[in-house]
This record gives structure tokens, sequence and C-alpha cells, in this order.
């Protein structure tokens, strides 16, 4: 035992060279960020900035500023509505069975896996054929196929629910929205914020449905990047820092939130 | 009288949901389907069906052969990387370490990033260019004295696809960690007391005793990982581009039914990828609720 003990502080060597390797791109993009237009070079890439410097972070920001407000408005009704509609399914699924319930969850959760580019021609064409183009139709793809996970949250937090809880309620006379209303719903706030950031996370982050529903108005910050970085006249260093800013609300929300952001990991260990 | 109500009422409420996810999931991929056994290649959708010949054509397709291969290696280096790697940090933080709490955060945070990020800036990490203009690790490797590690990155010839599951690594390992730590946890002190009297190596208990236990952590990991990788697209995007060398189903149903307007290959490259995650994914999912309703 006590050998083992001793042998343990060695483990730091490896954890610290693996939080390197982990850190290495948050470095390359945070002190490419801060060089002055004069400093960045290939050839310098990896020394630290001399002082720190905007420029970049300005040119990026100037170039992805309204793909950055589209994101936030496509993604907030997204992961609200998408959690409320998860939230009232969980509860009927797990607390509230009708005769075929028990089929209908895992053909729900099936839509969680499918590779998008199976139901891709139709969902444009669809899109297109009720005139919801845009960021709208953006929103509306989001929520319909974040159902499937939140769904399944909800209803795994509910399920573990005792039955009590409700019988006692029913006693009282309180109906099905009542109990829901009155009981679950005030102690889901922290199932709430972990479906949230999930949703959040996940359609700030998408791209297949982005490309192919938006133009170049309605843009979200991942296809803004992308096609700025495909684009031979922005030079890298200003990538570098665009990245940085299109990564950034997701990682506040993770630094701030990150308890949260494991639970749903795990909580949805069912989860593609 | 008053349970009835309710009840009609959980049907009404939960209807919405379940016809969203009727039509745009089992109705679209019907749709799909309808599409890949037709000639629609154009503007204009065409319906006319011709059998399988969508398929077949795939089947014969070069283009289609290197994605299969590049999709094996991806996921074979991916799959196998991250779960190695997953399992490796897993245990070292379980041994009870100081700032255990914050290597966790440091290895789960770049799940939290886009793969289009992740792209962009190991697209720079991996620049393959060399001699004056060398850049990113390799020039990191060159000033460190570790030449023998400079390499071509995403372009080396065949295996390119192989540099892509790199990245795809950095910013996934930290969900098997995630799992595998949660797991380890889940795991019994006594258990491992009982192994270290009988006289176990720290070895032995690993091999005999806690992989065993975590085997279905492991099955986990195995399809969730194996069927991200059927579905990489936004990763490759991002870090090269479309191009054939690096080329997989996702990114060729694109092209082919967007830029080519060929809908019909391009629908049955969907609904072979389909077929593919379902194989992997509904008897994981019949599993998943079986074990949940005999605990």
């Amino acid at each position: 035992m006590i050998k083992f003990r001793i042998g343990k502080k060695w483990l730091y060597i490896p954890l610290v060279a693996m939080a390197i390797f982990y850190l290495i791109p948050l470095y390359i993009m945070l002190i490419t960020g801060f060089k002055s237009f004069a400093e960045v070079d290939l050839k310098t890439m990896w020394n630290l900035p001399q002082g720190i410097h905007f420029d970049n972070f300005i040119e990026a920001f100037s170039k992805l500023a309204p793909s950055l407000g589209n994101s936030f408005l496509m993604v907030i009704p997204s992961a609200l509505i998408s959690s409320m509609l998860g939230s009232l399914n969980g509860f009927i699924l797990a607390k509230w069975k009708f005769r075929g319930s028990d089929v209908i969850f895992p053909l729900i959760l099936f839509g969680m896996f499918i590779p998008y580019q199976s139901i891709l021609i139709p969902l444009v064409q669809f899109m297109r054929m009720i005139g919801f183009t845009g960021l709208f139709g953006l929103s509306l793809a989001h929520i319909i196929y974040g159902i499937p996970i939140t769904t399944l949250t909800f209803r795994n937090y509910y399920a573990s629910l005792p039955q009590e809880l409700l019988e006692a309620a029913k006693m009282d006379g309180a109906d099905m929205l009542g109990i829901y209303r009155l009981i679950l719903l005030p102690i889901s706030i922290p199932s709430f914020v972990v479906v949230l950031i999930w949703q959040f996370t996940s359609a700030w982050n998408d791209f297949l449905f982005a490309v192919v529903l938006t133009g170049n108005r309605s843009w979200p910050i991942t296809v803004a990047l992308n096609n700025m970085a495909g684009s031979q006249i922005i030079a890298w260093n200003v990538q570098m820092a665009g990245s940085f800013l299109a990564a950034l609300p997701t990682l506040l929300v993770y630094i701030f939130l990150g308890r949260y952001f494991l639970r749903g990991l795990l909580a949805g260990s069912l989860k593609g | 009288m008053y349970k009835n109500k309710d009840r009609y009422l959980s049907i009404i409420l939960i209807s919405p949901s379940i016809l969203a996810v009727l039509i745009f999931v089992y109705g679209f991929v019907a749709w799909s389907m309808r599409v890949s056994v037709s000639a629609w290649k154009g503007l204009n959708p065409d319906y006319t069906f011709v059998k399988l010949n969508n398929y077949l054509g795939l089947f014969s397709d070069p283009r289609f052969h290197v994605d299969v291969r590049n999709t094996l290696i991806f996921t074979g280096v991916f799959v196998i990387g991250s779960i190695l790697l997953g399992f490796i940090l897993a245990v070292m933080l379980d041994q009870g370490l100081k700032g255990e709490g914050f290597f966790r955060s440091l290895f789960l945070f770049p799940m939290a990033i886009s793969y289009i990020v992740t792209g962009v800036v190991w697209r720079w990490l991996m620049n393959p260019a060399t001699g004056d203009r060398l850049s990113g690790l390799n020039l990191l490797f060159s000033q460190l004295n570790l030449d023998f590690l400079i390499n071509k990155w995403y372009t080396t010839e065949g295996w390119g696809i192989a540099a892509i599951a790199l990245a795809a690594i950095w910013q996934m390992s930290g969900y098997t960690m995630a799992i595998y730590l949660a797991g380890l946890r889940g795991i019994p002190a006594e258990l491992r007391e009982a192994a270290r009297i009988d006289g176990a190596t720290e070895i032995q208990m690993y091999r005999y005793i806690i992989l065993p236990l975590l085997a279905p952590v492991s099955l986990s990991a195995l399809i969730i990982l194996g069927h991200m990788s059927l579905k990489v697209f936004d990763l490759i995007i991002a870090v090269a581009g479309k191009q054939l060398p690096l080329d997989v189903p996702a990114i060729y149903m694109w092209q082919t039914t967007f830029d080519g307007l060929f809908y019909g290959r391009g629908a049955a490259i969907g609904i072979l990828l389909l077929i593919s995650v379902a194989i992997l994914i509904i008897p994981y999912i019949r599993y998943t609720l079986k074990a949940e309703g005999s605990s």
C-alpha cells in the first residue's frame, strides 16, 4: 500500500503531459489572437506575444459579428423549446404511461442516433415547401431533432422519483397538470440546466443543418467560420481569433456550469 | 372519469412531439428511401423508379471505395485511440490525487467546442508545409529537436484520414474518460481490498477484476464512438475542405446532392449510412432499456 502511495506522485508527469496536449489548441488560439499584426508569422507561431493586442480579435469580430448574432438568435429559442417539450414528454413517459408508450420511447430514442444524411434531402425539400427558410427553419430542425435527447434525460430523471410523491398529490386532488406544475417542475430545475446547456452546445456547434438550411445572411457562426477559414484572403491569425470567438460562448458555459455538463453527458450516456 | 380526463390529456400533450418525430425521422427516412430508388438528378424532383441502380452504382464506384476505406481507418484509429486514452486517464484520475477535478475538467473541455473550431485550429497545427514554410506541430517538433516526428499529417498518402482521427481523439477522449471514471467509481472498494488481500498485483486486479466489470462501459463507448465515426463530416471539412483522399460517405453525400444535384445517389448514401448506424444502435437501445427494466 505505502509503496503504491509513493508511486502515485509520478502520475503527475503523464497527467501534466496530457494536460499540455489538451491545451495546445487553446494556447495557439489565444497567443495568436493577442499578437499584433506585425508579429504574426508562421515561423514564430509558438512564441508568446509581445504585449497584448486586440487587432486579430477586432478584425475577426468585425467579420463574424452578424453570424454570432444569428447563432444566439437561433440557439436560445431552440434550447428553450426543446427542453420544455422534453420535460413534458419525459413526465408523461415516466409517470403517465399509456398503452403503447413503451413502444414509443425507443422509437423516439432512435431519432437521436440517425445519421442526418438520411433525412437531409427531405428536410431541405420540406422546409422549402412550407417556406421555413433561414434561421427559423434551422431552429425548428434543432427543436425537433433535439426532442429525443431531451425526452430521454427528463424521462430518466422523472423515473427515478418515487411514485409516492405523485400519489400524495393525487390524494390532495391535484390533476395531472397540477402535479406536473406544482411538484415536478420545481424540482426539475437542475435537469433543466443540464438539458438546456446540452441543447445550447449542440445547436451552437452544429454545422450540417446550418449549411444546408441557411443562406449567407442567416449563417450561424460555424458556417461563417468555416467559410472564413476556407478563403485564401483571410490570414490564419484572424482565423485563430475567429475560432476563439466561436468557441467562447460554449466554453464559458462549460467553465461556469461544467458540473451540469458532465451530468448531462453521463445521464444521456445514450448519446450521439 | 377523472382518471380518463388525465389519460386523454397526457396523450394530447405528447402527441405533437410524437408526430414531429414520426414525420421528421421516420417519414423523412421513408422519403429518402424513395428518392434513393429514383432517377432524380437535377433541380427538379424526378421520382422515376430505377430499382437499386443508385446503390449498385455506389458499390462499383471507386470514390465510394475510398470512402469505405477511409471510414474504416478513421473508425479504427479514433475508437481505439479514444478508448485507450480515456481509460488510461480515468485510471490515473481514480487514484485520489490532488487536483483531480482540475485535470478532469481540462480533459473534458474539448467536448464543449464545435468540430469546426477544432478543425480550423488543427488545420494549422497539422500544417504539412515543409522547408522554410515549416509551421504548426512540425515546427514545434523541429524546435524541440524531435525531427523524427515531423510528418505530412492529413496529406500522408493513403493514411491522411488517420491524422483527422487524431484531432477527433483530442475532442472525444474526455468523454470516454468521463464514462470510465464514473464506472470505476461504481466499483465497490471492498472488491479491490479483497483482491489485494488475496495477493493480486495492481495489474492483475485491473486485468481480472476491473476490466471485466467495466465491460458494459467499454461496450457503450465502442458503440457511441463507432456510430460517431460513421457520421464524421464537419471535422474533415474544417481541416481540409472537400478533397478526394479524405473523402467519407457523409461528404460524398453532401457533394453529390447539393453540388452535383444527383439526389438519387445522395439519398442512397444517406440510407447506407442509416443502415450501418442502425446495426450498431438498435441492439444497443434494446440492451440498455432491457437492463434498465430488470434493475
